[in-house]
């Protein structure tokens, strides 16, 4: 449970955030220049808030009110930073065994073994922070952070600095935490990619005020939120289980409850709960069903509204059974197939335009 | 020994006591200095800034002329020491040590503020959040990673103790045996007739004292910077 109610003036940026909210992980979400990293360093401690309250599982880090004010080494947060900050001068072990180190017997719950098992770390013990790769050194980062005993771990925008095969090991690595430490886990990004895979409470961030709270898919598709969300990575959350592989053309079929999707192939068994994440713009429409047509994925909705803005955009939003989806097609397509609210119409994704990013363990 | 003569001995040691009992003595308050001047804005630090600075651009003899005006016998601070802890300075080693100290303290203070605005305080402020205390994080985060400017400062100011000359002689004169280092024995010889071959000795001694002095700082500088990871020369 993180509790966040603050104030601050931040040169002529003013932070007014409110928000709280109980999740395995919580998406941070907005912008750059929304305020997420301000937000950050106010709930370890690194900046005081003018006003207001800080509290993680009911205990207070600040409260202007009551004068409580933790300095950061007894807030027990485990920052990770955007960039890991090993510090250099110490090998991967030492870095690890930091904040570990400060912390009485009694206050340690998660063991070095563990963590350098969780993260692969075996290999990296002796080595200086020179020469890591980015997403080694983003692992040590984390694992130092967790041998501190946090009470809540911290991530702001850990992937930044990686390029698209470190995030998605990364990502990966996050989820095998949060499934197997059970550690809470706020998680800072401005990336609709990253916070759809792994948040499950998400809050929006935008000029510095908390413009929305809660579940991902629903907040997230939201398209009163889209100045804020972002117009460009629009698309919808779907929960869906697995219920076949076909091994000969490597593909997955999952299912959710407006039909059945075909992804590629999967690394996860059947029955287990995985969330895909469909790009409004690789979702087509057509008013029949298509035939000879290479889409894998044609399924029959409804449309329930549409932004038609000024450009020559129009985001379209779905419904397909009981769950919400995205199409974004041209204002030219839209005028020459008629499409109206209430129409019923067949909703097209390609299988291909499933990534590792925007498929992961629910 | 190596085929110096007793007072050629009892010179270099006195020298070399004189620089290292100096640089011990004033490192401590260099990295406070530093510290400050490097981490924190505050009324008047243009002022401390030029003060620490000043010995580097003053006559040495107006140094000596000032520590013996307020260390000296009868001098405020002088007296004080000597009433309350028995500590004289006036025309003893210990008042060469001081001259030294003061001499090359900026250049101390110089090398150690630099190496210190050089360390991101991001690395700080990790440290903080994984459970460190302002102090550890200091011992344990900012002082090795400021070690290069450390290990430079202190052989340069030990350096330039070495070859301290018109401070510690208006100071604390010229005195056989208690404050006669190496620059000043030197010139000493220059003044007697016959005494040239006597000073090219001391001379030739106080050039290898320099060279040693220095390519250890190299070295130790090296050393410091791989035991940091950094591989960059």
């Amino acid at each position: 449970m993180i509790d966040v109610d603050l104030d601050q003036q931040l040169g002529a940026f003013h932070l007014a955030v409110k928000f709280s909210a109980d999740a395995p992980i919580v998406g941070l979400f907005g912008r750059s220049g929304a305020g997420k990293t301000s937000v950050v360093n106010a709930i370890a401690g690194i900046a005081r808030p003018a006003r207001g309250h800080i509290r993680i599982n009911d205990v207070s880090l600040f409260d202007a009110a009551k004068g409580i004010d933790l300095p950061p080494e007894e807030r027990r947060i485990g920052y990770v930073f955007q960039d890991a900050l090993l510090f250099p001068h110490m090998d991967v072990r030492s870095n690890l065994l930091y904040g570990q180190r400060l912390r009485s017997s009694a206050d340690r719950f998660v063991e070095e073994a563990r963590v350098v098992e969780l993260l692969g770390l075996g290999e990296l013990l002796h080595r200086k922070p020179n020469t890591l790769s980015g997403g080694e050194k983003q692992r040590v980062a984390i694992g130092r952070a967790l041998l501190a005993q946090p009470r809540i771990l911290l991530m702001d925008e850990p992937l930044a600095a990686l390029d698209i095969p470190r995030k998605t090991e990364i990502l990966d690595y996050i989820e095998r935490l949060r499934d197997e430490l059970s550690m809470p886990i706020v998680y800072v990004s401005h990336s609709v990619a990253e916070i759809s895979r792994l948040a499950d409470t998400v809050v929006v961030l935008s000029d510095g005020k908390c413009i929305a709270v809660g579940e991902v898919d629903e907040v997230m598709g939201r398209l009163d939120l889209r100045p804020a969300t972002g117009r460009y990575e629009a698309g919808s959350l779907l929960e869906t289980k697995v219920v076949a592989h076909d091994l000969d053309d490597q593909l997955t079929t999952l299912a959710f409850d407006g039909g059945e999707l075909i992804v590629p192939r999967l690394e996860a068994a059947i029955g287990e709960r995985v969330r895909a994440r469909i790009r409004a713009r690789d979702v087509s429409l057509a008013t029949q069903r298509p035939a000879g047509i290479s889409i894998l994925n044609v399924l029959p909705g409804c449309i329930t509204a549409m932004d038609m803005g000024a450009g020559p955009i129009v985001d379209v939003q779905l419904a397909v059974g009981s769950t919400t989806l995205n199409a974004r097609i041209t204002r030219r397509s839209l005028q020459h197939l008629g499409i109206h609210v209430g129409q019923n119409v067949y909703v097209l994704v390609k299988a291909v335009s499933f990534d590792q990013r925007s498929v992961g363990y629910a | 020994m190596l085929g110096l003569s007793p007072d050629e001995v009892g010179i270099l040691a006195l020298s070399l006591r004189v620089a290292l009992v100096s640089v011990i003595c004033s490192l401590p308050l260099a990295v406070l200095v530093a510290y400050g001047l490097a981490r924190f804005s505050f009324p008047g630090k243009t002022l401390v800034d030029a003060i620490v600075h000043l010995p580097l651009v003053l006559p040495p003899v107006v140094v000596g002329f000032a520590l013996l005006v307020l260390f000296g016998k009868h001098g405020p601070i002088g007296s004080a020491l000597n009433e309350w802890f028995g500590i004289v300075f006036a025309f003893r080693w210990t008042g060469a040590a001081l001259a030294s100290a003061l001499m090359g303290f900026p250049l101390m203070v110089r090398a150690i503020r630099l190496s210190l605005e050089a360390i991101d305080q991001r690395l700080e402020v990790a440290a903080r959040t994984l459970g460190g205390s302002r102090l550890w994080v200091f011992a344990s985060i900012t002082l090795p990673l400021a070690l290069p400017g450390i290990i430079t400062g202190t052989l340069l100011s030990f350096a330039r103790g070495l070859g301290e000359f018109g401070a510690t002689i208006t100071f604390v004169s010229n005195i056989p045996g208690e404050t006669q280092t190496l620059p000043l024995a030197i010139y000493t010889f220059t003044q007697v007739p016959g005494g040239d071959a006597q000073a090219l000795r001391l001379s030739i001694i106080a050039v290898v004292l320099s060279i040693v002095a220095l390519a250890t700082s190299e070295w130790l500088t090296r050393r410091s910077e791989r035991m940091q990871g950094d591989d960059r020369r």
